[in-house]
């Protein structure tokens, strides 16, 4: 495989990764936290006091994000290696 | 001790620590003073960047927002965090592998032009002076309440301290600083929220306690919260009042706004790797977090305990704090129907309402009104004047590099020597350490429109162009240029006439789509998306240069030899 159609397809894995996560992203701020947040409410998470929908605005949400990041992280260091892009 | 020698005991200590810090991290070059000699390790620069980007706002003013807001609230926690997401994934690798300096930096490499570059340093310029003048006149908010020092003479010190690290160690000061200032507010921002959440519902972390029962009642602290809501006419807590679409717009401003901002941009430069880019945005969201989900547990804690404190009271049994705030202005109680007690209601209720409580003193007030200990106080102090100290800095950086850097060697005097630049960088750090402590002492009067400002700026200018810059090639010079004047113009035009122009009219039923000023930059960067491709796809497409530095910096390796070439 020549570098430059090596370079295209890790930037096509690259953007379908983002792809995915960004959709994460969305639905679980704009989609569970705002957009659907009426219908959560009616359903409350077992034990507490958090209607599901506010527990996604405020809570939940934020969780996600942070852990979307470490995954793209992870996900990247490997396309990284396995297309030989790395810095090492 | 009393409050005020725990405090200056408390405030003293950490001033001594940054500048212990400051000396020992002084800047010899330029590449020290504008990004750190780039060796600042991952997890060092995610702490110093949410201490960059946790500002005044953040600590002070935040949970009391959202304790008034309820879920409404959720647009700053969502949007301030999200565009963590965003900026992980689409921008700051990239710009990392760019290896420049400054964001008006790239924006002139990549679009080949001096005029995108002006219009980059104006925006970058404009937006963090906004933003300084608030940091500062929370300094002077913190000095006059816990220290009772005159506002002036609180700013003063402040522009001392900040003048001192900030021109002698520039970005490489600045970086170490913001890491101890992190310490310093997380740890002041936790330590009463779970005292608080251990006083209020027996759970150890706040995060949790929110959603826990109450210790005295039983009930769940949110049903409760919402049937005290209900009962003095306040809207549901857990539901809020704004139209879905307002909120959908203000979020979306707020996370595409904070990928815009040079001051937060400018410090995934100071890492070594691309890789490092990457991760440093995760540890930067992890301490974010730590704080953002502690926020809303306290707002809950801070809305219940004043509810139960001073709702149908007696004004004569009202404890001291009530008395301190009341003598700042920030409470105001009148009795209009005159039997000595204060009515507390909210617009739903036929009791006319006697008390105005000021937002902003929430965090501030809420260890008082939950009687924790005298160290505790002092100790939300020093993490107030933290948060400011650590923002301003960083956006002071921010002002003197656009000039020095932007203005002076990439525009006016290309010829300028290293030596030469790194005066003027510190010169224009001084002037502009000036300029902020000239805003604090004279507040312009709308510092809080202003910042609706700052967010819908950065995402109707700046961001459109540096994703659009990335990801698409065939993106030109004409495109970016007509993009953000666009967006910019049609931003700025509308916050100006529902902000300034004509403020009487600024209500749901006169804004577009019913989006109000905070969120409408949520649509100017979808005009800037959208007059960037059109423009661009009518125009020549940019030169085969440019097309092979966005290969470039589309892959991780050379990191090191690019930015080699370019420094």
């Amino acid at each position: 495989m020549t570098q430059a159609r090596n370079h295209r397809a890790y930037w096509r894995a690259n953007l379908r990764l983002l792809a995915l996560l960004l959709l994460i992203w969305f639905f679980v701020s704009f989609g569970c936290g705002i957009l659907w947040v009426d219908t959560l409410n009616q359903i409350r998470i077992p034990g507490t006091g958090f209607p599901l929908g506010f527990w996604f605005a405020q809570q939940g949400s934020i969780w996600v994000f942070v852990v979307l990041i470490f995954v793209y992280v992870w996900r990247m260091n490997r396309l990284d290696h396995q297309f030989g892009v790395s810095e090492e | 001790m009393d409050t005020q020698a725990w405090t200056f005991t408390l405030v003293g200590l950490s001033f001594a620590l940054y500048i212990g810090i400051a000396i020992a991290s002084r800047a010899s070059s330029t590449r020290d003073f504008y990004v750190a000699g780039k060796g600042v390790s991952p997890a060092a620069n995610g702490m110093a960047t949410a201490a960059d980007w946790m500002s005044a706002a953040s600590f002070i003013s935040m949970a009391g927002l959202i304790s008034f807001l309820g879920y409404d609230g959720s647009v700053y926690l969502m949007g301030w965090t999200g565009g963590y997401v965003l900026l992980a994934l689409l921008l700051a690798p990239y710009l990392r592998k760019f290896g420049q300096f400054t964001v008006p930096d790239f924006v002139g490499d990549r679009y080949y032009s001096q005029t995108a570059r002006i219009v980059a340093v104006i925006c970058a310029i404009f937006v963090s002076f906004t933003y300084v003048a608030g940091q500062m006149r929370g300094v002077g908010i913190v000095f006059s309440r816990f220290l009772e020092v005159d506002i002036t003479y609180g700013v003063l010190i402040g522009m001392g301290l900040v003048f001192f690290y900030a021109v002698l160690g520039g970005m490489k000061g600045i970086t170490y600083t913001q890491v101890a200032q992190f310490c310093v507010l997380i740890f002041a921002y936790l330590v009463p929220a779970i005292f608080i959440s251990l006083m209020v519902t027996d759970s150890l972390v706040p995060q949790i306690g929110f959603g826990s029962a109450d210790n005295t009642s039983g009930e769940y602290l949110l049903d409760r919260l919402n049937g005290l809501h209900a009962e003095l006419g306040f809207a549901s807590y857990t539901d809020g009042s704004k139209s879905k679409w307002d909120i959908f717009a203000i979020t979306a401003a707020l996370m595409v706004g904070t990928a815009g901002l040079p001051h937060v941009i400018i410090r995934f430069f100071t890492v070594p790797r691309v890789k490092d880019a990457r991760i440093s945005a995760g540890w930067a969201l992890v301490f974010i977090a730590l704080l953002y989900t502690a926020a809303p547990a306290v707002a809950v804690f801070a809305r219940t305990n004043l509810l139960n404190t001073v709702s149908g009271q007696n004004y004569a049994d009202m404890p001291e704090w009530f008395h301190t705030w009341e003598d700042t202005g920030l409470i105001a109680h009148h009795d209009w129907n005159g039997d000595g007690r204060i009515q507390y209601t909210g617009p739903h209720s036929d009791v006319r309402n006697e008390l105005t409580i000021d937002r902003d003193i929430m965090v501030l007030a809420n260890p008082e009104i939950a009687g924790l200990p005298a160290w505790v106080i002092g100790l939300v102090a020093a993490g107030g004047l933290a948060a400011a100290l650590s923002t301003a800095a960083g956006l002071l950086l921010v002002v003197s590099s656009a000039i020095s850097h932007d203005l002076l060697k990439r525009s006016l005097r290309p010829q300028i020597t290293e030596a030469g630049e790194l005066r003027a960088a510190r010169i224009s750090a001084a002037l502009a350490v000036v300029v902020a402590g000239y805003l604090g002492i004279h507040p312009p009067g709308f510092v809080a429109e202003v910042v609706a400002f700052a967010f819908g700026l950065a995402a109707s200018s700046f961001f459109p162009v540096l994703i659009l810059g990335i990801f698409w090639k065939r993106m030109n010079r004409e495109g970016a240029i007509l993009g953000m004047t666009t967006g910019l113009l049609f931003t700025a035009a509308y916050i100006v006439y529902f902000k300034f122009i004509n403020p009487e009219s600024s209500h749901s039923d006169a804004w577009w789509f019913g989006i109000s000023p905070e969120g409408i930059g949520t649509v100017g960067m979808l005009i800037n998306f959208a007059v960037s491709t059109v423009v661009s796809l009518l125009t020549p497409p940019p030169p085969a240069s440019i097309r092979q530095l966005v290969e470039d910096i589309r892959i991780p390796q050379g990191a090191e030899a690019v930015s080699e070439i370019h420094s």
